[in-house]
């Protein structure tokens, strides 16, 4: 069997007094899209940024593509990698924040070519060309010229979906793409994500959009007080769970 | 406001104001021309003196210096300062530890024994060497023909200036948002590329403070005088020695600081005023909404 694209081994990640992760298990297969549903607080977000070492977990093991992200295996025990090298780990995991969180001093264009142009110093001119490409296929190419704040946010979530994607990541990590966006600018964003999905992107995608969930997932994750509590299909975990905590959330949402 | 005032008719403004203002006005007008008077009928001021002297040559190059001397140390100070901001942020609690000593210290000590320390600093270290701690040394260098009064006045000026630097752009870092630091970290970008992405976000609110503080620097440099360094000051000072006219190269000296630091707090206005529109877009094709928020800001 293929080994996963994404394996996550007994994540424990805490804040002062906090226990935010509780030991999860996690692996998400080359090709497919995962999505964590569950209540706020249940440490969704949390898991997702231990993956690409935003906030590095203080216990178990990230894997992607093979390879362990943030440590290094030394003997019979494992040190963290200085952050340069975290920095390198980072160009293949592409990451989209629920604020967008794109740069406010660069236009869209700009904001697109950042990655490729700073870490990777590609050729301006190819990158502006690559840049261009991605902004039209999140239909923004008019837009190439605007500063964030003259975009709404909407636009604003689809330039930073391109700005991840020029890094061509191996996997793309969603953090609630659509919790701060007006409720008639939720489509655009998700379709831009469904077109992702439908090319093959390895996806992990937080959300609150349960009809995301069951048309695109593959495989969802239902999360409660730091742990895993339900995950498999869409279809079984989201229509007919089979714990009571998932049963009780579903109804809510 | 109206819910602070409660039920009830509300207070009328009285459109003419109170009486009192007007014994106010009096005893102001009254104050202004004591003031005139003084000043101007008394001879020692030494009125045709001052102008003897407001734009004699020596005076001039004085300023002159006290300009080159305000430069050199925002220039040294601003670098300096970055450095140690970014240093007092670090994650290495060494390094920040470091930095936050630095500040403690050279803010913590009056910037006048600062000045005078470095000009003596020949009596703490005659000669200047680089060697091995204990070990072999280089034949050195006269700390006296090194730290002429320009050097330690630069040295004095700057490495306080850095301090100041220091917590006025670690303010503007820690005013960016977090997220900008996480998205420029999930592209890939090693920390000092992450610098790149945050400092030109964090000049917005550096700039006002920065423009303060070389108001106050410049007038710091008149500190230099005790050292012998022919800035504005001591070369009134000069002046006043053979000619005892002490009061009016006073006046000299203060007339070229208020006009410098008065065309400095003008330009900073403008700056601020600048500054404070937040993210307006410069003349760039807009959107419809960029347009009218501009517009509508500007207007503001």
């Amino acid at each position: 069997m293929e080994t996963p694209m994404i394996v996550l081994r007994g994540i424990r990640k805490r804040f002062d007094s906090v226990h935010v992760l509780k030991g999860v298990d996690y692996s998400v297969s080359r090709g497919s899209v995962s999505c964590l549903i569950g209540p706020s607080g249940s440490g969704k977000s949390t898991l997702l940024r231990c993956i690409n070492g935003l906030q590095p977990a203080d216990e178990g093991e990230v894997w992607v593509d093979g390879e362990l992200i943030g440590l290094r295996i030394d003997g019979d025990h494992v040190v963290p990698l200085p952050e340069k090298e975290i920095a390198d780990q980072r160009r293949q995991i592409g990451m989209v924040f629920q604020r967008f969180n794109l740069f406010p001093h660069m236009t869209a264009l700009e904001n697109v070519m950042s990655g490729p142009l700073r870490v990777n110093r590609a050729d301006k001119e190819r990158t502006r060309d690559l840049a261009m490409g991605l902004l039209d296929r999140v239909g923004l190419a008019a837009r190439a010229d605007h500063y964030p704040n003259e975009l709404s946010g909407g636009q604003q979530q689809r330039v930073a979906i391109a700005r991840a994607l020029a890094m061509k990541p191996k996997v793309m990590l969603f953090d609630e793409p659509t919790s701060a966006l007006d409720p008639e600018l939720v489509n655009e964003v998700l379709s831009v994500m469904r077109d992702l999905a439908a090319e093959g992107m390895t996806m992990i995608v937080v959300t609150h959009e349960m009809g995301f969930a069951r048309d695109v997932a593959d495989h969802v994750c239902f999360m409660d007080d730091g742990v895993i509590v339900e995950e498999g299909h869409p279809d079984t975990v989201l229509t007919d769970p089979r714990t009571a905590r998932a049963r009780e959330f579903l109804k809510r949402g | 406001m109206s819910a602070t005032v409660g039920p009830g008719p509300r207070p009328r403004r009285n459109p003419k104001g109170s009486p009192w203002r007007y014994v106010v006005v009096a005893v102001m007008l009254f104050l202004v021309l004591a003031l005139a008077d003084v000043v101007l009928t008394n001879p020692n001021f030494g009125w045709p003196v001052v102008g003897q002297y407001l734009f004699s040559a020596v005076i001039l190059e004085g300023l002159l210096l006290t300009l080159e001397l305000t430069a050199v140390v925002m220039v040294v100070g601003c670098v300096l300062g970055v450095i140690l901001a970014v240093m007092r942020t670090s994650t290495n609690t060494f390094v920040a530890r470091g930095a936050w000593a630095y500040i403690w210290f050279f803010r913590g000590t009056p910037l006048l024994i600062q000045v005078i320390f470095w000009f003596n600093i020949a009596a703490l270290f005659p000669r200047i060497t680089l060697g091995v701690p204990f070990g072999p040394t280089l034949p050195g260098i006269d700390a006296n023909a090194l730290v002429t009064p320009w050097t330690a006045a630069v040295l004095a000026l700057s490495l306080n200036e850095a301090a100041y630097m220091a917590e006025i752009v670690r303010g503007g870092l820690l005013g960016v948002d977090r997220g900008q630091y996480e998205a420029a970290q999930a592209l890939g970008m090693r920390p000092i590329k992450v610098f790149g992405i945050i400092l030109p976000q964090a000049v917005r609110t550096i700039i006002p403070p920065t423009a303060n503080q070389l108001v106050t620097t410049f007038k710091n440099t008149a500190l230099v005088s005790v050292i012998g360094l022919a800035d504005l000051l001591h070369s009134a000072q000069v002046v006043y020695a053979l000619n005892y006219q002490t009061i009016p190269l006073l006046i000299v000296a203060a007339f070229w600081y208020l006009l410098l630091t008065s065309l400095l707090s003008y330009f900073q206005s403008l700056l601020e005023r600048r500054y404070s529109k937040g993210y307006v877009p410069r003349s760039r094709p807009q959107s419809a909404t960029g347009t009218s928020d501009a517009v509508a800001l500007k207007e503001a």
